[in-house]
């Protein structure tokens, strides 16, 4: 007998009686998530930026970031300040790359976190190997809670995708916050209207 | 990792010999305790959460052979290679083979408590193949040469110093340096030369969803996804108990694992594996490893609900006082106590009686695991089948005998009050466990039971 066959016949064995799942919706209020979102983002160590144009984001990057780094976005809005086709690149070409510019699906007022799948992070790795992270998230695809970001997800298919939540960051040394553990040392939000 | 002999008791009692230290562990867990009630406080819906997940997690345990089957099928679907072990070392066995198959012998692995109970590390090292940890807290007590004392903060019993001096000999980083901020970027630099070089990357799930047989991976620092989308191999390994049935459940379990865990709204990073990455190759190992034979276990099966947050060490004033590696086990506190007799009765014995029963670990548990109940339950279990020493036992009886008899339980407790009273050299002495760590109280002058029947009396 397999392991397979023999761990299935186990667990069968010793299963208790069969349970309904519990069917429950949490009701959420839609007020105010941009609000919200800003105010958890800001806690969490994330920047944001609320604007009504695409164009604005180039004044703001060439502000905060630095002019020479390697810059790559999803938009092809952003093709004059950055690479916007890296499909053929080896992943590791990417470990240089200074500020990753791109577009996320969903927000989530509750937790600021934002749903990026693999489609919009144009190579898997680029989100955490990039020094800095920038989303664009739109107004209008802002949701209360993680089950009101499910919904929307529903059965869409992807072979990889992430919820972001600020910058990647570590208190493993006696519980001091430091950010930019692995992944980018900071998170930039830009709220579009 | 080192073997002893020693028990739960006689570890605690090595680690409470630097008392500030002691002091300064149990502040440290209840910080990250008092970071999760401010978290939980927030949401008005707590308590529903909470429910609702336990009884996803019931109905899981009641359908796991069925969810099983279906997530493999959907896994395999989606191009994953599932692999079955029914032990560690099946599971070792399988690590070791995939990467035999790529010429692999250098891999980087994300935090997984699964590799630490199956002893990945030793076992892959046996066989000439280095693990470089790359989650922070991991890569410290790998260097130290030490298991993790933490499931969720695997260096929480390690002052920045201690760091620093480890770094300087293993990162060269100056001597003396004992600066978070500046002990972080050493290791971010030496681990992103790893996260580049390195073929294969191991990681542990969160959670697998049955529906969809993809797999979610939690990390703050990034790590899991750095080693994962540089490697041409990535191998996730999980207990068979990690499952849910549905994509939408995730949003239960990914509002209540953080922020029980450390008290942030969720981690930076969330990570949805479905499908290798074209010319990947993704494989999943499925763990048995006794799980089964808690599910059969109706005192216990509870405990395979633990999405393994921490909540229940945070809050264990026996695991603040005693810390991790008292437990010899690699999941340590309230939850590890109640696992590890399944594995192995006669060496985890002393570990449910490491509690005081207080029950502050079933109240923060996300998933409602009546961890306290089991831990009672354990220690009758373990002294029936004889795995408690002789001492203990006599004294058990000693205690459940003299408790059925009202009459004998008075005439004790006004002896022992009395010679408390009189006789106080009698109970402050070394010889008196209880007198350990703290001074005896003063005598009351009645028994509670004392007071009682002189009020009714008074009442006539």
């Amino acid at each position: 007998m397999s392991s397979r066959d023999k761990i299935l016949a186990a667990v069968k064995a010793s299963q208790p009686q069969l349970t309904e799942l519990p069917k429950v919706t949490i009701p959420q209020s839609a007020e105010g998530l941009a609000e919200r979102f800003t105010t958890v983002a800001t806690a969490i160590g994330s920047k944001v930026y609320e604007i009504s144009d695409l164009e604005e984001i180039k004044a703001i990057v060439s502000a905060q970031f630095n002019s020479s780094s390697r810059i790559i976005s999803s938009l092809p809005e952003m093709q004059d300040i950055a690479e916007t086709d890296i499909a053929q690149f080896d992943p590791h070409s990417l470990e240089n790359v200074g500020l990753a510019i791109l577009k996320a699906e969903i927000g989530i007022a509750e937790n600021a976190a934002a749903w990026v799948p693999e489609s919009n992070a144009m190579q898997r790795v680029l989100p955490f190997i990039t020094q800095h992270l920038a989303l664009v998230i739109s107004k209008s695809s802002l949701v209360p809670t993680m089950h009101q970001a499910y919904e929307v997800i529903g059965d869409r298919d992807y072979g990889y995708a992430a919820f972001i939540a600020g910058p990647s960051k570590t208190a493993d040394i006696e519980q001091s916050l430091v950010l930019g553990a692995h992944g980018p040392r900071s998170m930039t939000v830009f709220l579009l209207k | 990792m080192k073997e002893t002999l020693q028990d739960h008791a006689a570890l605690s009692d090595i680690f409470n010999q630097d008392e500030p230290r002691v002091n300064w562990h149990d502040e440290t867990l209840w910080f990250v305790r008092t970071k999760r009630d401010r978290a939980v406080n927030t949401i008005p819906e707590w308590e529903l959460l909470r429910e609702t997940a336990s009884q996803i997690k019931h109905n899981v345990l009641s359908n796991l052979s069925s969810y099983l089957e279906q997530f493999e099928a959907n896994a395999i679907a989606n191009g994953v290679q599932v692999h079955w072990a029914a032990d560690a070392k099946e599971h070792n066995e399988i690590v070791h083979s995939i990467l035999k198959k790529h010429a692999v012998n250098r891999m980087v692995k994300s935090k997984s408590m699964l590799t630490e109970e199956c002893h990945l590390n030793d076992y892959l090292a046996e066989n000439g193949i280095e693990v470089v940890d790359t989650d922070l807290g991991e890569r410290i007590v790998q260097l130290a040469d030490e298991p993790p004392s933490h499931i969720v903060l695997p260096c929480i019993h390690k002052k920045k110093e201690e760091i620093g001096d480890l770094f300087h000999i293993h990162l060269g980083t100056a001597a003396g340096e004992a600066d978070p901020q500046v002990l972080t970027e050493a290791a971010r630099q030496d681990l992103r030369s790893a996260f580049l070089t390195r073929r294969a990357a191991l990681t542990g799930v969160n959670f697998a969803v049955a529906e969809t047989g993809e797999i979610v991976v939690c990390t703050n620092e990034g790590n899991a996804d750095m080693g994962v989308h540089l490697a041409d191999v990535h191998i996730a390994s999980m207990g068979i108990e990690k499952l849910i049935p549905e994509r939408k459940h995730l949003g239960f379990f990914l509002r209540l694992l953080t922020r029980s865990a450390t008290g942030q709204p969720i981690t930076t990073y969330s990570s949805h594996f479905k499908k290798p990455r074209p010319g990947q190759e993704m494989h999943i190992v499925l763990v048995d490893n006794g799980r089964s034979r808690q599910l059969g276990r109706e005192d216990f099966r509870n405990s395979l609900k633990c999405i393994r947050c921490g909540a229940c060490m945070n809050t264990c004033p026996v695991y603040r006082r005693s810390g991790g590696h008292s437990y010899q086990y690699a999941i340590s506190g309230p939850i590890g106590s109640i696992l590890a007799p399944n594995l192995d009765m006669k060496k985890h014995a002393d570990l449910p009686f490491a509690s005081t029963l207080c029950g502050s670990c079933s109240n923060v548990c996300p998933v409602k695991i009546d961890i306290h109940d089991q831990l009672y339950k354990w220690r009758q279990v373990l002294v029936k089948e004889g795995h408690v020493s002789p001492v203990k036992a006599a004294g058990m009886r000693g205690m459940a005998w003299m408790f059925s008899f009202p009459a004998f339980f008075n005439i004790a407790g006004k002896s022992g009050r009395w010679f408390m009273k009189y006789f106080p050299f009698m109970v402050n002495n070394k010889l008196n466990p209880w007198y350990k760590e703290r001074e005896m109280p003063a005598p009351p002058k009645e028994s509670f039971r004392e007071w009682y029947a002189k009020r009714e009396k008074n009442k006539k």
